[in-house]
């Protein structure tokens, strides 16, 4: 049944136990509030039904026996007051099941809201975690859509639809035995009518889900219109295209139309549908009931037939409920899937066990490790082998040794590279794009890791040092500069979380942002929000670099830092550049050529492999690709 | 959030606009309504007949019984079992057909109802894609795309659920609830006070729920908005994260919002889940009222029979029925006023769109001409994105250009280069001063009369999905394959085009993604000279050429499009300097004016991009580089 619902509604679940265990797994902690609460929706389901069965006692011993006169006791109540009694015990079981009701639902928020806050935690945590290539195969939107749709169907299954299929299951039960017991007959005749119903709900709801499809494809359709179309929309003004817009756009809109249409027109008429059959098997009850009654034919009462009669109106309810619901569950269940599958990623590896420490120099020129901010740092290599532990001095070279490496295996992006950036020197890396530039640079750091060569740091294999020093040792301005909420000088400080504010506001000069900053409503203390949309992508860029110079890093990557910036106020801050980039191992990628000229060693990429390298003018004098990029004559295409 | 900076207060004529899109669907509206109500009247006198049933089945006396319906002639004198059994089996029948009869009209108005709603909802998509259409481009600046795609898809299908709960649930519940109550006064004006009782208690405790639970409510949304922009934050900018080595302090941060999301949430849920045990209270309370006194009326009234007057088992069990009804309708009530209150915020998204004032709009004396020639003059022009005198982008512009002439802009980031530009095709209208094409205010024609004379090539270029030919054609739908070659040979397009496969009819794919960066900027320049404007205006649009191929277009303007007036933006010096005349802008000024040799002797900035271009001459290097993989 859920296979086949799964096919109708177009809801993918690989494996629905599995995923649903998993879910259960998270309500481990909570296990005594959970039992308080089965017993909660137990004995509330128990009341209802043992409520509503009471009404055919009452109308059975009580009042008729006291219209016809005879005397009824309740124990010491006689008469009017013994109705009164048992009415009076009906009321308690009944606000006892209203009270349970509540207690369960109340446990049930509780634990929903946590276990929400555990899973949202622990996706976030995991994502942070991630190695970059994650990023590279999920789009933002779809991984956005783990933390709202997803989790909003998760939390719809625990609040709503796991309680409720418990209660529906139990009040089913109950009803079922109770009505047994009030005539096992009629009972026969709902459950006929019941089964001829779910065969016209399962009926229906396939149609729906069916056009469900179609509406869905509909939607994509229209919304990809309207996405590109809005973009360009500039365009179109330009064009005075807006006419030609209208008409292709209310194709698709009426298509839209026609599609949910029929899905809607399925979705709607269940209900009534379902309602009126239950007037039908109320009428077909009434009828055989009467006439047992009259005869008093199998044990017939007419209190046990008003009973009957309200089970009978009440039995298709938690039938259509689950029924209803069932599409929610598995979608909450395919929503889980994915967000397991994010929680289940390997999370970046981080052998490393060489770590950056600051150091000093003791009188033999040795060096100690240190607590204190002293300038220099070292990197701690502890040898596993003989137990001991070296200092190396960081200096900031960087070596490449026959580096191979692609981001899918079948694909090779970057071939046998190989060339060594001394400390303090400046290494520009330039090509068109897709041959490998930023590459190159996420190696370094290790966003990606190579598939076959070396990298070495300061003659140390990078894998051996730990990730988070390893970063530590290097900033990175990249192409595309995000900011995040916060004040501007938070923005920067993220470069150093304890940087003090006179930090960073020489780093923010040193990067030319100081001045713009001021001009800001307020100050340094401007709230930046949605990735900084208040500021101009130059803007931006100039507060990457203050961010990248207020961390202070040994080596400096700068990726497309300066493509936003036009060539007269890059020169202003080349300035704050070069003073940055003094004394540092600098990667440079940059389009414009000026930014390059000056590196100590270029590199020109193609197809994944350094196929010139020299300085300006060695590579000017060579008359090759480097002087026909920098001359103009060559499109980078 | 966008969204929150956004939020102007509703405007009045907000509903009335958005109801106004009903249009050819009011009489599927209406008559869903109408059936709904019929189908209620069919339920509600289902259980009187029940009533009928018991009564009659209960009837002790084999004597004359006469039924009557409570509104008409109707009697049946019944003496015998025979007699009350084929009564019964009547009656029973009688529910049958009108249960059936009921399931007609609601299966008919549910899918009229599906009819209403989906046509409205796509009226109302239509009405908003047409205004948007109509914006300017100081509308668009207001509002982003995805901001601009939600209101079109998400929050218009919110009002389609909205309007289609309004037609049939809001009709059929007070319906319901009046028919219900009419008809338990008719059976026990006595036991009827005690809806006097509980429906206030109830209508009382959901408003009081409502008060409590919406402030809870916001403020619960407004942190997890917070949470799914920190989330989103940390996710396009992963990389910089990573790189600074923040994930420790950003999980950390991410914590403390998700724990205030999850005690906020919890908060407002807990007064939530006391609204069903509080109404399952209320339902429970009636029926042992019911019980209680209507049982103490059929033994008082009775004196030991059951028919007498008065209330009787039937009535009861008919009572009871409708005491059901009742409480559910106004639970349904409740339930749409929530969902309607819910999407409160999609219709304020909707009628912020059109509401939106359209700034830019034909004049009423708008004169249906093409300019003259491509002359420009901009007198005394102050121009302000803000509309504010104090915060001018376009200061005190005096520029005289002579139709044929070949002008250069050359100006920083922010100079204001592009705003001076859009002043011409009339993008935006200026604060002060006029802007003139062939010697008219551009106010005074009409815009599309204008524009058409204008090809513009903006800095942010789109090409749309479909074919070369199909992206071409846009600027002129007329135009011959002759004239489309011609206009392609000068944007130095034609090449690169023959030599796909398919030529002209290559599929560009969304977005034109198909085409590398400078394949993309040359099919711009060819499309915008395919109209033969006038004016033609270059935004930066060569940044991705190589200077060869950059030159070759430039002559190939000259050559083939002599008399149109060509102004140039330009990172690059090489761009312009063969221009008649230079505009050096800064600061939203124009700096200097005049040719390349003048400038360079008289203008510092002009001097400085010069020589900040000559030591590394970042030619070919500006702009976008394009993915050889992508060129084909």
């Amino acid at each position: 049944m859920p296979k086949q619902n799964n096919k109708m509604s177009g809801i993918k679940v690989k494996s629905p136990m599995k995923t649903f265990k998993r879910i259960l797994g998270y309500l481990k902690d909570y296990k005594g509030l959970l039992v308080i609460a089965l017993i909660c929706m137990f004995a509330n389901v128990v009341c209802n039904v043992g409520g509503t069965f009471m009404m055919s006692i009452i109308l059975d011993s009580f009042i008729m026996p006291l219209a016809e006169g005879k005397t009824v006791t309740l124990g010491v109540l006689s008469g009017v007051g013994a109705l009164g009694g048992i009415v009076a015990i009906m009321a308690s079981i009944y606000l006892l099941g209203a009270s349970l009701h509540y207690v369960y639902n109340y446990i049930i928020v509780r634990i929903t809201t946590r276990v929400l806050q555990n899973v949202r935690n622990e996706m976030f945590e995991k994502m942070e975690k991630l190695p970059i290539r994650y990023f590279d195969t999920h789009t933002h939107g779809d991984i956005m859509s783990l933390y709202t749709n997803d989790t909003d169907t998760l939390r719809e299954l625990l609040s709503n639809g796991l309680p409720n299929m418990i209660t529906n299951v139990l009040t089913i039960i109950g009803m079922f035995i109770a009505m047994l017991v009030l005539s096992p007959l009629l009972t026969l005749i709902s459950v006929v009518m019941l089964v001829i119903m779910l065969f016209i709900v399962k009926f229906i709801a396939g149609r729906s889900g069916k056009h469900f499809v179609g509406q869905q494809r509909q939607i994509g359709a229209i919304n990809g219109y309207i996405e590109e179309h809005l973009d360009g929309l500039k365009v179109v003004k330009v064009f005075c295209h807006e006419d030609a817009e209208k008409k292709e756009f209310d194709v698709f809109n009426g298509d839209l139309k026609e599609a949910s249409r029929q899905a809607h027109t399925y979705a709607n008429v269940l209900m009534p549908i379902m309602g009126n059959l239950s007037y039908v098997t109320y009428a077909i009850t009434a009828i055989v009931g009467t006439v047992l009654s009259l005869n008093s034919f199998g044990g017939m009462s007419w209190g046990k037939l008003v009973s009957f009669m309200t089970f009978s109106r009440q039995f298709s309810n938690p039938l259509a409920q689950m029924a209803q619901q069932l599409n929610g569950v598995l979608m909450a269940l395919a929503g889980a899937e994915r967000i397991f599958e994010l929680i289940d990623q390997q999370p970046e590896e981080d052998e490393g066990y060489v770590t950056l420490v600051n150091a000093t120099e003791d009188e033999d020129g040795n060096l100690v490790e240190t607590n204190e901010y002293t300038g220099m740092w070292a990197w701690k290599h502890f040898h596993k082998a003989d137990g001991t532990t070296t200092y190396v001095k960081w200096t900031g070279e960087v070596e490449f040794e026959n580096v191979t490496f692609g981001y899918v295996p079948e694909k090779t992006v970057l071939k046998n590279i190989s060339l060594v950036a001394k400390p303090g020197q400046k290494i520009a890396l330039v090509g068109s794009t897709g041959a490998g530039k930023t590459t190159i640079i996420n190696l370094v750091n290790r966003f990606y890791d190579i598939n076959d060569g070396k990298i070495r740091y300061d003659n140390i294999n990078i894998t051996k040092i730990n990730k988070a020093d390893l970063r530590k040792s290097m900033a990175m301005v990249l192409q595309d500069t995000h900011m995040f909420t916060g004040t501007v000088s938070d923005n920067i400080r993220f470069g150093k979380l304890d940087a003090t504010d006179e930090e960073v506001v020489n780093a923010a000069k040193l990067a030319n942002a100081d001045y713009f900053i001021r001009h800001l409503p307020n100050g340094y203390d401007t709230m930046i929000t949605g990735d900084g949309e208040n500021l101009s992508q130059g803007q931006r860029q100039l507060l990457a670099i203050a961010r990248a110079a207020v961390a202070n890093p040994p080596v400096l990557i700068l990726d497309e830092a300066t493509s936003s910036i036009d060539t007269r106020t890059e020169r202003l801050i080349e300035q704050g550049m070069d003073s940055l980039m003094q004394g540092r191992t600098v990667f440079v990628i940059a389009h414009r050529l000026s930014t390059v000229r000056n590196a100590d060693l270029i590199c020109v990429l193609e197809h994944g492999e350094i196929i010139e390298r020299g300085n300006h003018d060695e590579l000017i004098a060579k008359r090759g690709k480097y002087y026909q990029l920098y001359t103009g004559a060559f499109e980078l295409e | 959030m966008k969204e929150k900076k956004l939020k102007t207060p509703r405007a009045k004529g907000g509903l009335k606009k958005i109801a106004s899109c009903v249009g050819e669907y009011k009489a599927a509206s209406v008559w869903t309504s109408v059936l709904v109500a019929i189908e209620v009247l069919f339920e509600v006198f289902i259980p009187l007949i029940m009533a009928q049933i018991i009564k009659v089945g209960m009837s002790e006396e084999l004597s004359v019984f006469e039924f009557v319906l409570k509104f008409g002639s109707l009697s049946v004198p019944v003496f015998s079992m025979t007699d009350r059994i084929s009564f019964i089996v009547v009656c029973g029948v009688m529910m049958v057909v009108m249960a059936l009869l009921s399931l007609l009209c609601g299966a008919l108005s549910a899918k009229l109802a599906a009819t209403a709603s989906t046509g409205f909802s796509s009226n109302l998509r239509k009405k908003l894609f047409y205004k948007v259409e109509n914006f300017s481009f100081k509308n668009l600046d207001r509002f982003n795309t995805a901001n601009l795609v939600t209101r079109l898809t998400t929050d218009v299908t919110n009002m389609q659920n909205s309007y289609m709960m309004i037609i049939r649930i809001l009709v059929r519940a007070p319906f319901m609830l009046i028919l219900s109550l009419v008809m338990s006064i008719t059976i026990s004006p006595k036991l009827s006070i005690i809806f006097a009782v509980v429906l206030p208690v109830l209508v009382l405790g959901l408003l009081l729920g409502t008060k409590v639970i919406f402030p809870r409510f916001e403020k619960m949304l407004n942190k997890y908005d917070d949470m799914n922009e920190a989330t989103q934050e940390n996710l396009i900018g992963i990389r910089a994260v990573k790189a600074y080595v923040r994930e420790d302090n950003e999980i950390k941060k991410f914590k403390k919002v998700s724990e205030t999301v999850q005690k906020l949430q919890f908060s407002a849920e807990k007064i939530i889940v006391i609204a069903f045990p509080f109404m399952q209270i209320l339902v429970y309370a009636c029926i042992i009222c019911i019980i209680l006194f209507g049982g103490r009326d059929i033994i008082e009234s009775g004196n030991g029979k059951l028919i007498a007057g008065g209330m009787e088992v039937g009535d009861l069990t008919a009572f009871l029925s409708y005491v059901m009804q009742i409480l559910m309708s106004l639970m349904m009530v409740a339930m749409v006023f929530m969902t309607i209150v819910m999407s409160r915020a999609s219709m304020d998204r909707i009628v912020e769109v059109l509401d939106e004032k359209i700034d830019i709009e034909d004049g009423e004396n708008a004169k249906d001409i093409v300019p003259v020639d491509g002359s420009i003059d901009f007198d005394n022009v102050d121009f302000s994105y803000k509309n504010d005198a104090s915060v001018l982008n376009l200061e005190n512009i005096d520029l005289h250009i002579k139709s044929g002439e070949t002008i250069g802009i050359i100006g920083g980031t922010g100079s204001a280069k592009t705003t001076l530009v859009q002043l011409i095709p009339r993008l935006y209208d200026v604060l002060d001063g006029s802007v003139k094409v062939g010697g008219v205010d551009v106010r005074e024609y009409k815009i599309e009369a204008l524009r058409s004379a204008i090809g513009v090539v903006l800095q942010k270029n789109v090409l749309f999905s479909g074919t070369i030919k199909q992206n071409l054609l846009w600027g002129n739908p007329n135009a011959t394959d002759e004239e489309m070659y011609h206009a392609a040979k000068a944007a130095q397009a034609h090449d690169f085009v023959m030599s796909f496969p398919n030529g002209y009819e290559t599929d560009l794919g969304q977005g034109g993604v198909n085409v590398s960066g400078g394949q993309k900027q040359r099919l711009c320049i060819a499309r915008a000279l395919l109209k033969h404007p006038k004016i033609m205006i270059l935004d930066d649009s060569t940044s991705a050429v190589d200077t060869a191929t950059d030159a070759s277009i430039r002559a190939g303007l000259k050559n083939e499009f002599g008399d149109t007036t060509v102004i140039i933006i330009a990172q690059r010096i090489a761009s312009v300097e063969d221009a008649d005349r230079i505009i050096v802008m800064h600061d939203g000024k124009i700096n200097g004016i005049g040719s390349h040799d003048e400038l360079l002797k008289t203008n510092d900035i002009y001097r400085d991009v010069y020589l900040s271009q000559q030591k590394g001459s970042a030619d070919a290097d500006d702009g976008e580089v394009s993915d050889s993989a992508k060129a084909e």
